[in-house]
């Protein structure tokens, strides 16, 4: 214990500080989201007439219900955001899982079963971390145009698994590499091939990295904007082109409401995953070896 | 059960050359220990016996049959690795299975093969939980039990008790000699514990860059080690090694010793015939602690025995014995001597030098004498 008065103080002061610190920033941080949904709660002549900030006078759902079905955005016959929120949803679920998957292999190849010029091949591969995406954009497009799969949901969730190899391979191989080896040579003695000591001894391990490679690749692919907006034709863009042409396509008056509510939407499923998963992000970013 | 023939096996990763030509013939139910310096080769080695890694050249054959290019899983051979090795995901009656299920054997034998491996090594209680749950002595005993559930026909052990501490260690040291002596399996070894090596081996191996140093009982290696290696190797504490000269005093060949600035005299032993075409070079001799002791009433006549006085730099008491340092030809001497018979650092002692078991060396080549 510490009898110094004048050292305690000193230490209350410091903590002290410290919270008003973190405080403050989570302010800065929380209050453009609570004005976000304070804004969408409100009516239009709420909005015309009184300040641009200020509380609801009533719940009003209007604005959300323009923004999911009813708001004409660009000229399709289809209103809202709803059809690009199905959109991101048909190539973001197929997407993380082939890309997850993949980088789950390749990071097991790459820690067990090494091979002549697989150092080579991470190397190469970790380049692929660094790659600016406006750089591959124009041979992108003529690779899926000869596949012929340009402009179609197929197409963007090609584009997202290729691209996102790359870092699902990292975060499995550097989490594989802390496990120990012996478990895949006493897994061989005891006649297990690559695939079963993959899916009965690996994979169960692997939940920690699992989650963190879901949720990142969640978070990339549904936040997406270049690629959905270069890749896609109108039938097959995401939610976040959906908001763009959204928020740019109304004429006449700024429905800052449904603007709001409709941010919110395309942000929803992003925010979902890291509230219900955030706590084993964090774990699995510092997972270390699974110790028999 | 089976012999383990290795003919020549060399094993290079890239252009480090790891195993350099190791050849050992193993009898069928031999318990073997490996010893040798870490990074030596002795993983590796047990890597290449079991098929982890292909070998670079030579022969392995089991019951003179040649598994060189077999896969791992059919050379029927089980290994307990120093890590254990345990499936975390799995509880422990699913890793003692897990290679009966592979090998697709009937549910009924599986469970009756469980519960006989778990009776054997007393593990039936933990038969439910998962390797995180159980202490680092369950654990061995798990991953022991997982070698031993197929009947293989050789057991490699690496390094299976290095995790353990002290008391355990003594304990499942016995329990697998008890288990080898009801097996009858071959075992090979690699431990780097003195002790283990000489309680569990029949015959041990001593290696050391990436070649056998010498093969054979470990009273041999003990007594009559192949070079100073081995014989620095084996044996704790430490053999001691001595520079000295070789001379012809009175008819015999004796090697010189100056303790206390007395020159002795010390003849050679008999058996050390290649001596005498060495006189007059400089030779190192071998001497083990115990063969320099307090003055032992009964021994002090013997022909072989030479008393010296000497004065005590260090006292180091284990228990059973307390070691004693002083200095002959000005270098640093163990000797092993009744713990109330040991004088105090500083106090000059008798010593009592037996020479009927020394050994000596070529001090360049370091190759016995
Ligand atoms: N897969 C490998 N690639 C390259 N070098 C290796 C490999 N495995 C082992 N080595 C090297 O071989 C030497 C012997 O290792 P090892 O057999 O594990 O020694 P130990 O006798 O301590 O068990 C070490 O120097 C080690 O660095
Ligand atoms: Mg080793």
């Amino acid at each position: 214990m510490n009898t110094n008065p004048n050292r305690r103080y000193a230490d209350i002061t410091g903590r002290a500080l410290l919270y008003a610190a973190l405080g403050i920033m989570a302010i800065y941080y929380l209050l453009p989201l609570a004005l976000m949904i304070v804004t969408s709660f409100r009516s239009m002549d709420e909005i015309r007439m009184g300040q641009l900030i200020d509380w609801p006078t009533q719940l009003n759902l209007d604005a959300w219900r323009i923004a999911w079905s009813e708001a004409q955005i660009g000229a399709r016959s289809e209103r809202g955001l709803q059809p690009y929120f199905i959109n991101s949803m048909l190539i973001t679920l197929p997407a993380v899982a082939i890309s997850t998957l993949i980088g789950a292999v390749n990071g097991y190849v790459l820690s067990f079963w090494r091979f002549r010029g697989s150092n080579l091949f991470f190397g190469l591969l970790l380049f692929g971390c660094f790659l600016p995406f406006q750089a591959i954009l124009l041979p992108h497009a003529n690779v899926l145009g000869r596949m012929g799969i340009s402009g179609s949901i197929t197409g963007l969730i090609f584009t997202h698994v290729v691209y996102g190899l790359a870092f699902t391979t990292l975060f499995f191989r550097n989490y594989y590499v802390t496990l120990p080896g012996e478990l895949i040579k006493a897994a061989q003695l005891d006649g297990a091939g690559f695939w079963r000591i993959f899916w009965r001894i690996i994979l169960p391990l692997s939940t920690p990295i699992l989650t963190v490679c879901v949720i990142w690749q969640f978070t990339q692919v549904w936040n997406d904007f270049l690629f959905g907006v270069t890749f896609s034709d109108p039938s097959s863009q995401p939610v976040t082109v959906g908001l763009n042409n959204l928020v740019n396509s109304s004429t006449g008056e700024r429905r800052y409401n449904v603007d709001m509510a409709g941010a919110i939407i395309a942000a929803l499923p992003t925010l979902l995953v890291y509230v219900i998963a955030g706590k084993y992000f964090v774990r699995g970013l510092t997972a270390g070896s699974v110790k028999g | 059960m089976a012999s383990l023939n290795i003919t020549n096996v060399e094993k290079s990763f890239g252009h480090t050359h790891i195993l350099k030509g190791i050849n050992m013939d193993i009898q069928d139910g031999e318990f073997i220990i490996l010893v040798g310096p870490s990074g030596c080769g002795k993983s590796t080695l047990m890597n290449c016996i079991a098929g982890l890694e292909d070998v670079t050249g030579g022969q392995i054959c089991i019951e003179d049959h040649d598994i060189t290019g077999v896969l791992p899983k059919d050379r029927d051979i089980a290994m307990v690795f120093q890590s254990y090795a345990l499936y975390p995901n799995m509880n422990v009656r699913k890793n003692i299975s897990f290679a009966l299920e592979i090998r697709k054997l009937p549910k009924a034998e599986i469970e009756r093969e469980v519960e006989r491996v778990a009776k054997l090594l007393q593990i039936e209680h933990l038969l439910d939980r998962k390797p995180g749950q159980l202490s680092g002595g369950q654990r061995q005993r798990v991953a022991m039990g997982r070698a031993l559930a197929r009947h293989p026909k050789i057991y490699l052990f690496d390094e299976p008790l290095s995790n353990l501490d002290a008391k355990l260690r003594v304990e499942m040291r016995t329990e697998i000699k008890k288990l080898h002596q009801r097996l009858g399996t071959t075992i090979v070894y690699v431990t780097h514990d003195q002790i283990e090596a000489m309680t569990l081996a029949d015959r041990i191996a001593v290696m050391k860059d990436g070649h056998i140093q010498q093969f054979g009982t470990p009273q041999e290696v003990y007594d009559n080690p192949a070079n100073r290696f081995v014989a620095g190797f084996m044996g704790s504490p430490s053999m001691n090694f001595i520079d000295t000269e070789l001379v012809n005093h009175e008819g015999q060949v004796c090697v010189k010793l100056l303790v206390m600035d007395q020159l002795h005299y010390l003849p050679t032993p008999s058996s050390e015939r290649g001596l005498l075409e060495r006189v007059g070079q400089k030779v190192v001799l071998g001497i083990r602690p115990e063969q320099i002791t307090h003055v032992i009433p009964h021994y002090a006549s013997n022909p072989s025995t030479f008393i010296v006085k000497a004065k005590i730099d260090v006292i180091e008491p284990t228990g059973p014995d307390t070691l004693v340092l002083v200095k002959m030809n000005e270098q640093e001497v163990n000797c092993r001597v009744e713990p109330h018979e040991a004088g105090k650092p500083g106090e000059t002692m008798s010593l009592m030098i037996n020479m009927s078991k020394t050994v000596f060396f070529d001090p360049i080549t370091g190759e016995r004498l």
